[in-house]
């Protein structure tokens, strides 16, 4: 299955720090693929240093693609974190 | 050769020094033949691996010297280890091109420290020191290279280094480093930090220290003032030698005192209290013998990091302080931000004149959202203990009417939501600002206490900027204008019948100790270090005696005279101080 979602990163941290280190740990539980993207760059979502380099702060919109036999509850944990609606 | 940095933690060391030379290793660019190729793969996922395991022990270890927080970052090394992108790039780099894995991985971790330099972000700056520090580990295990580290000194030095990463702090061999000295890094970062909490003297952001100096050379770290003085003649060392060896001598017998009062021998009783900017430092405190918090500065919880703290996580690292405490007073100040500390997250716009500009309070008032989640994460706090709140940076009347306001506001909101908080909450003013020290008279009539901020006020009232060193000599903090202030204020509080403390530096130094205590000054706040040898100076005179030569030194006429009136002084009641500087002639 494949999920594509337009987002609007919430979290006051944006996808830095603790809210990117726990983006990638939760990415990393499921099976699917998860990608990032930010303006031209995608990156896998499963990596720290990938979603570093995008830089995404508060307010800036990220495209989230997963892909796989979980994604649905992937992409439904992932969104979580983007909204800001989970933070530990 | 005298070099200066910015003091990251206080003490004096003297010793030789030890070159740390933490620079990357030199990486060959070597073909490999493409039937080798998987051997090189093992090759890089047994390093992987072997740094893993080191990675987690070294974790372990500080979890249980130094507690759990301190090992927090380690749990950011794991995640750049075991990055995905990183170890598909490297094998994706090896199938391509053949050459071997150690060059291959070196150029991949180039290339993201380059992308994280570029970000205009201090947060991801910082980061690179993690993936750095990560990255030497991986490579010295594919080079079967021997480790790099400070574990095996086997004499006394003082490192000097480009930068400590956490790694190597935490592996160093402590007894036998006295000091640290490094080229980059502030007062925040992760070297301060570790070093305070070490309590070695330390000075960080020295620039080019490693290029100066060699291993070997003979150095004396002034961790207080933030000065390295490289090879020092005789007198110079021979004057340092002297006040380190008398201080320890001193602090050894000082042990003793920690659980008296600061009584003096006729029975004046004051009290002596701590700065501190991070609740690492409380067991010092607490080892010291001070009673209690007079100075909590709360910026470290703003700096390092993306993003406002929110009232969640600053109640938690108030509570946190109180809970260290038994009833001793915790006097927390309110953001105090600007000057010579601003923060990355809050867009400050450049000032040409940043000590007289938009500052501590003054921004506070301006941006209430921010300043509300920190009253309420303190009144919340102040269920659990006895906090104190300071606001800094007061002008005058208004402005302090001003500041309750928005506190009243925001005890309003916790009631509302029945959320608990001490009503009697005491609220004081830090008193820097001439206008404030020659109106506070009605000051007084609005809050509880008085802490006078000296570095502030000698700076403000003798426009000297403290950090110009060409002016250093005027900043004098017996100019008998500064004296005067000093008795107006404390005059005028006990006059409302509120108390009045100082949190500046002045309240540490005995011979200035000696006029504030004749002065009638209630509360000493001071570097935790410095709180045995003041309590000594207290418990050793008679108030009768400090309250004439306050009277006297009221009478003279200029900062020199004062200054060799108290230590001549001070020699007399105390002969066992005589050899530390008193008042910095």
């Amino acid at each position: 299955m494949l999920i594509e979602k337009k987002l609007v990163i919430k979290n006051e941290q944006g996808l830095h720090a603790r809210p990117a280190a726990l983006f990638v740990q939760v990415a990393n539980k499921y099976e699917s693929d998860v990608l990032v993207r930010k303006g031209k760059e995608e990156v896998n979502g499963k990596s720290i240093m990938g979603l570093l380099t995008l830089a995404a702060g508060k307010d800036s919109k990220v495209y989230l693609k997963v892909n796989g036999p979980d994604a649905k509850e992937a992409a439904e944990e992932l969104e979580k974190i983007i909204s800001g609606e989970r933070s530990e | 050769m005298i070099l200066k940095g910015i003091p990251a933690s206080p003490g004096i060391a003297v010793g030789k020094a030890f070159l740390f030379d933490t620079r990357r290793f030199m990486v060959p660019e070597k073909k490999i033949r493409k039937d080798s190729l998987p051997k090189e793969i093992v090759r890089f996922e047994e390093a992987l691996i072997k740094t893993r395991t080191e990675i987690l022990e070294i974790q372990k270890k500080i979890t249980k010297e130094m507690g759990s927080h301190h090992a927090e970052i380690f749990n950011a090394h794991l995640l750049v280890l075991e990055d995905r992108m990183l170890i598909e790039e490297v094998i994706g780099g090896l199938k391509k091109e053949h050459k071997c894995v150690e060059y291959i991985f070196a150029r991949v971790l180039d290339k993201y420290i380059n992308v994280f330099a570029k970000m205009n972000d201090e947060y991801l700056k910082e980061r690179i020191s993690d993936i750095d520090d990560v990255g030497k580990r991986v490579l010295k295990n594919l080079l079967g290279a021997e480790e790099k580290t400070l574990s095996g000194l086997k004499e006394k030095v003082i490192v000097v280094a480009y930068d400590l990463s956490p790694s190597d702090t935490a592996t160093m061999h402590r007894k036998n480093v006295m000091g640290f000295i490094t080229d980059i890094g502030g007062r925040t970062s992760h070297t301060a930090i570790m070093a305070k909490s070490l309590e070695i003297p330390a000075v960080v952001g020295l620039e080019k220290a490693t290029m100066k100096i060699k291993s070997g050379d003979t150095l004396i770290v002034d961790g207080t003032a933030g000065v390295i003085i490289v090879n020092p003649d005789n007198s110079e060392l021979k004057k340092y030698q002297e006040r380190q060896n008398q201080f320890i001598k001193l602090e050894k017998t000082l042990v003793n005192l920690k659980d008296e009062p600061a009584v003096t021998m006729d029975g004046h009783t004051v009290e002596l209290s701590a700065n501190i900017e991070l609740p690492e430092e409380i067991s010092s405190v607490i080892a010291h013998g001070a009673q209690g918090i007079g100075l909590y500065r709360t910026e470290f919880l703003y700096m390092n990091r993306r993003g406002l703290p929110n009232e969640e996580e600053q109640f938690e690292a108030y509570k946190g302080v109180v809970d260290k405490f038994s009833g001793e007073p915790v006097v927390v100040r309110t953001l105090d931000l600007g000057g010579d500390k601003f923060l990355s997250q809050l867009e400050v716009p450049h000032e040409m004149n940043p000590f007289l500009g938009w500052r501590a309070i003054r921004f506070c008032l301006a941006k209430p959202e921010i300043f509300k989640v920190q009253l309420r994460a303190i009144l919340r706090a102040s269920a659990f203990g006895n906090i104190k709140i300071m606001f800094p940076m007061i002008s005058g009347v208004g402005e302090l009417k001003q500041a309750i306001g928005v506190l009243n506001e925001a005890k309003k909101e916790l009631r509302v939501k029945n959320i608990k908080f001490n009503e009697d909450l005491e609220v004081g003013a830090m008193i820097e600002i001439p206008s404030a020290a020659l109106t506070c008279d009605l000051l007084a009539k609005e809050v509880d206490f008085f802490s006078i901020g000296t570095n502030d006020l000698i700076q403000y009232s003798l426009a000297v900027d403290r950090v110009n060193e060409k002016i250093a000599y005027l900043y004098r903090p017996t100019h008998p204008a500064v004296l005067r202030l000093i008795k107006n204020i404390i005059d005028s509080g006990h006059k409302e019948k509120i108390w009045v403390g100082m949190c500046g530096e002045m309240a540490g130094e005995p011979g200035f100790g000696l006029i504030l205590l004749g002065m009638g000054l209630d509360e000493f706040s001071m570097s935790s270090a410095a709180v045995p040898g003041m309590k000594f100076t207290i418990r050793n005179v008679n108030f009768k005696d400090v309250k004439e030569l306050a009277e006297k030194v009221l009478t003279l006429s200029t900062s020199e005279e004062i200054d060799k009136f108290v230590n001549k002084r001070l020699d007399e009641l105390m002969p066992s101080l005589k050899k530390i500087k008193k008042v910095p002639a």
